[in-house]
């Protein structure tokens, strides 16, 4: 018989309830999610990274609505829940009644707003999920924007640095003396301040706000004191409270949160709770550890088994990129503690211990907390450090002797040190996993839940992983671009945009590169990225470009180079044919051939004659067939109405129009196009990267085909019904791969990645993002469509294709 | 050392060579590239990659390193040695640069064309 189940709150809380029952008993129950949200649960703590561009959100998404079918949930996100009776054990909302059996209240907390003039100002938003970081980002997106931060706890600052990585000008106003109080001693609190300083973000304790100013909406924020701060937008993040307005009305006990006992029950025994919503002995928590720990003993309790839940020990880091604090415990001062500090003032460490009867009851560390875990596990476990006091502050590679070396310090860890503070994951079940087969970081991840929340551990994780397999461990799956740098591509990608880097040695410094001015790998991709992000601002770098690419003609085996002129839509004419042959014969080329793109290939140029032989093509009017680019190389196409009995449209007409519009554009990597006049598809448009087949009511675009180490046919994008209707759909297509993809990565391949549907949405039915691409798309083709050959073929830049100077009758001896 | 040691081949500018690119000069060794990296050093390698013969000249120039344009070996323009795994090396030659002006020893181009 089975149960039902309904859940109020999709948040981490439930989620993990959920997978933890569907783990011990996955046909116990028959379950109902409501969820206020309109989407599916992602992981919160994450929306810092998310704000200040280093992640998206489907990075951070941990139950999609994939995942609920597959585990038969019933999902009813966005429908509000207006009340619970329990005498008849329903839920009701707007749709009507659900009744249950069990009922698991998690709705929350809800961010507390201070009672302050102007606070329901349009301007003002709290920072608790994704709307709220997305309403921000919209807010930064405007040149110059001012942002004034109310709150300088953990959530206030990581806002504050996400604003400001932005490109906001940040200001936090604080009403205690230091920031983070809860969490940091007025040193710490000190040297966070000075950090957050030297990064731009001003910071004002003690600040008493009086009143928001502004009539339509935020303008300034002022103090008691009369300071004010210009704002076009005000963040409030000064606390929640534990959201019980349903339990309330449903007359369940509560106080500051929602009572429940140590099996997570509350004073009715059919309904249980879980999360920040909840007060257990009389804590309330807003940190994800204890709602894990929570959902753990509430997933017991549904599944009818034993678990008791007896609150947690909390320690925090803070999630802001270069910043490194560790805090936890209890480190206020008093007559029966001893203190021990260590400081290093060069390299801005703090680090100190509260002890109590020779135990450490609280841990604060600024500047390296590599030894955080293990202050934290003896706190924890209560350990009497009376014999290794003298070298306590220097961590665990001064306790046992052993030496100074990162590895050395997680090998000597004990099985029961704490590895993942947001899961509750210690070292002995990491090793166990790994032993037990998960090899990579994303196998422990999905065996032991370790460092798939907040990530700080991750690197811990790794060097486990390394420790426990030696050898054996292979680097995680996320390829970095190259040695210069730990991230991949899409990292750098969001990065350019997001904090606006123009050019490439702002990118090097923003992404830590360890190389003075990157390499063979690195800086192509860098230049491509820059130069599609920033048509107007970044200036092409030559010497970032591939030897092809520089040389406008593509290199042969012998260091010699091949000559493609244009040849719109495959069509030519005599004239260009004789101005082909005379270049051929004056510049004794050993090969003429006819490419697969329907060109005439002249390979075996001399490096020093390219300058000529590209002014003799341009003056018969040839330009650039970008044979060698990662751009534009060919629209193929076939006859159509023109001669072929079959044709529909003109496939030739319209190929050179498509050809005359995209020349010239960088892409990624090289791109391929073709038109065919009926769907016999003579022009093979199938298989190219954007393939157009004409029929009798239209034009059928499609995308992502190749056929070179990979085969594969096109996929339908969309059907036009007029010529510019389809110049259109492809000039959006190759926008959004261009300001999307990978560098070197073919559409096809890019597709893959993100899906046709994610194309379609943006380049087929969001018209206005249709149109936004295309507006993109010829702002930079008003800049780089220009002929190479034409740019270079005078004699000042000839010059530089020649040798520099000629030693071959010196007299060496 | 030999008595050619102190004759030095006035060979060019400085700023006929991109920054972070090269130039080749013609000998009776072969073509030798000059190399001028971001911090305006310069050095001369012979334009040979010793895989395939690749054009080292139209190699990426990173740090004081050329990047082969045919099949990425990467060559250290100090030493002309090969960076690991790849194996082999390249002949360098001195060179100087003062006043904007490019000077080239050719006392191992005449070593180079008994060798």
């Amino acid at each position: 018989m089975t149960e039902k189940l309904v859940v109020i709150g999709a948040g981490m809380a439930s989620g993990r309830v959920l997978d933890h029952l569907f783990e011990s008993a996955p046909d116990a129950y028959d379950v109902t999610l409501f969820g206020a949200e309109p989407r599916g649960n992602y992981n919160r703590i994450m929306l810092s990274p998310v704000l200040s561009g280093e992640k998206t959100y489907d990075e951070i998404v941990t139950h999609d609505a994939d995942w609920y079918a597959a585990h038969g949930v019933t999902c009813r996100f966005g429908e509000a829940v207006t009340g619970i009776d329990r005498d008849r054990k329903v839920v009701l909302s707007e749709a009507g009644e659900t009744p249950y059996d069990k009922l698991l209240i998690a709705t929350g907390s809800a961010p507390f707003i201070i009672p302050v003039p102007g606070k329901d100002l349009p301007g003002v938003i709290t920072y608790r999920d994704l709307d709220d970081t997305n309403a921000m980002i919209e807010a930064a997106e405007k040149p110059g924007g001012r942002a004034v931060v109310i709150g300088g706890g953990l959530l206030g600052l990581e806002a504050a640095a996400g604003l400001k990585l932005r490109g906001m000008d940040v200001t936090v106003l604080h009403l205690m003396g230091h920031v983070m109080e809860r969490q940091l001693d007025p040193t710490a609190g000190h040297l966070l301040k000075a950090d957050l300083e030297s990064r731009g973000i001003r910071v004002h304790t003690t600040a008493n706000t009086h009143e928001i100013v502004g009539t339509d909406r935020v303008e300034a924020v002022r103090l008691d004191d009369g300071t004010e701060y210009p704002a076009d937008i005000v963040c409030m993040a000064v606390g929640i409270r534990p959201e019980t307005s349903l339990a309330k009305a449903a007359g369940l006990a509560c106080g500051r949160g929602l009572h429940v006992d140590d099996q997570m029950v509350t004073s009715d025994e059919s309904i249980l709770a879980v999360g920040e919503c909840v007060e257990h002995r009389g804590l309330c928590y807003g940190l994800v550890a204890p709602l894990y720990d929570m959902a753990k003993v509430a997933a017991k309790t549904l599944a009818g088994t034993e678990g008791a839940y007896e609150g947690s020990l909390t320690s925090t880091k803070l999630k802001v990129t270069g910043v490194d604090l560790f805090s936890a415990g209890d480190f206020a001062d008093a007559d029966d503690r001893e203190e021990i500090v260590l400081r290093d003032a060069a390299r801005g460490v703090y680090k100190r211990l509260v002890l109590q009867a020779n135990r450490i009851i609280g841990a604060v560390m600024y500047g390296d907390t590599a030894d955080g875990a293990w202050f934290f596990g003896l706190l924890k476990d209560g350990t009497d450090i009376s014999e290794m006091r003298e070298t306590l502050i220097f961590g665990p590679a001064y306790a046992g002797g052993t030496p100074l070396d990162p590895m050395a310090a997680v090998a000597a860890l004990p099985d029961e040190a704490e590895i993942c503070g947001c899961n509750g994951i210690c070292k002995g079940q990491i090793t166990s996993a790994i032993a037990g087969g998960a090899t990579t970081l994303d196998g422990v991840r999905q065996t032991t839940k370790a460092s798939s929340s907040c990530g700080t551990c991750t690197g811990l994780v790794e060097q486990l992983l390394s420790v426990t397999l030696g050898d054996a461990y292979a680097a995680p799956a996320a390829q970095p671009m190259c040695k210069c740098t730990d991230l991949t591509h899409e990292d750098v990608r969001r990065l350019i945009k997001s904090q606006e880097l123009k050019a490439m040695p702002a990118v090097w410094q923003a992404g830590h590169w360890k190389t003075s001015c990157g390499c063979h790998v690195c800086r192509p991709a860098l230049n491509y990225y820059l130069l599609s992000d920033w048509p107007d601002d970044y200036v092409d770098d030559g010497q970032s470009r591939f030897v092809n690419e520089r040389n406008h003609a593509n290199i042969q085996k012998d260091g010699t180079f091949s000559v493609v002129p244009r040849m719109w839509g495959g069509i030519t004419t005599p004239d260009e044919l004789r101005a082909i042959a005379d270049a051929a014969d004056k510049f004794s080329v050993p090969t003429v051939k006819v490419t697969g793109g329907q060109r005439i290939d002249l390979l075996g140029v001399q490096k020093q004659d390219l300058p000529s032989i590209w002014a003799d093509l341009n003056a018969a009017g040839l330009v650039s067939g970008h044979a060698y680019a990662k751009g534009l190389r060919t629209v193929k196409t076939c006859v159509g109405t023109d001669h072929c009995r079959f044709g529909t449209q003109d496939s030739t007409g319209l190929g050179i129009k498509i050809e005359k519009a995209m020349w010239g554009s960088w892409t990624p990597h090289k791109v391929k196009m073709a038109v065919s006049g009926c769907p016999r598809n003579c022009a093979e448009a199938t298989c190219k990267d954007v393939g157009v087949v004409c029929v009798d009511s239209g034009y059928e675009v499609s995308v992502a085909g190749a056929a070179g180490m990979d085969v594969k046919a096109t996929e339908f994008l969309a059907k036009a019904e007029t010529e510019d209707e389809t110049l259109d759909l492809i000039m959006a297509f190759t926008q959004i791969y261009r300001e999307n993809a990978k560098y070197l990565d073919r559409p096809y391949k890019w597709v893959a990645k993100v899906g046709l549907d994610w194309v379609k949405e943006r380049v087929v039915e969001d018209l206005e993002n249709r149109a936004a691409l295309v507006a993109r798309f010829k702002h930079s083709q008003s800049i780089y469509q220009v002929d190479p050959w034409a740019e270079r073929a005078n004699d000042t830049v000839a010059e530089k294709w020649s040798p520099m100077a000629d030693l071959t009758l010196e007299a060496a001896e | 050392m030999n008595a050619q040691t102190e004759t030095w081949i006035d060979i060019g500018a400085l700023d006929d060579i991109p920054v972070r690119g090269a130039r080749v000069i013609r000998t009776r060794v072969g073509c030798v590239a000059l190399f001028r990296t971001a911090k305006d050093e310069v050095f001369a390698i012979d334009d040979d990659c010793p895989h395939k013969k690749g054009p080292l000249s139209e190699g990426i120039v990173h740090g004081k390193a050329v990047t082969c344009p045919l099949h990425n070996w990467v060559i250290s323009l100090e030493t002309g040695l090969v960076n690991a795994p790849d194996e082999g090396s390249v002949q360098t030659y001195p060179v100087r640069v003062s006043e904007g002006r490019v000077h080239l020893n050719p006392a191992q181009l005449a070593q180079g064309a008994g060798a």
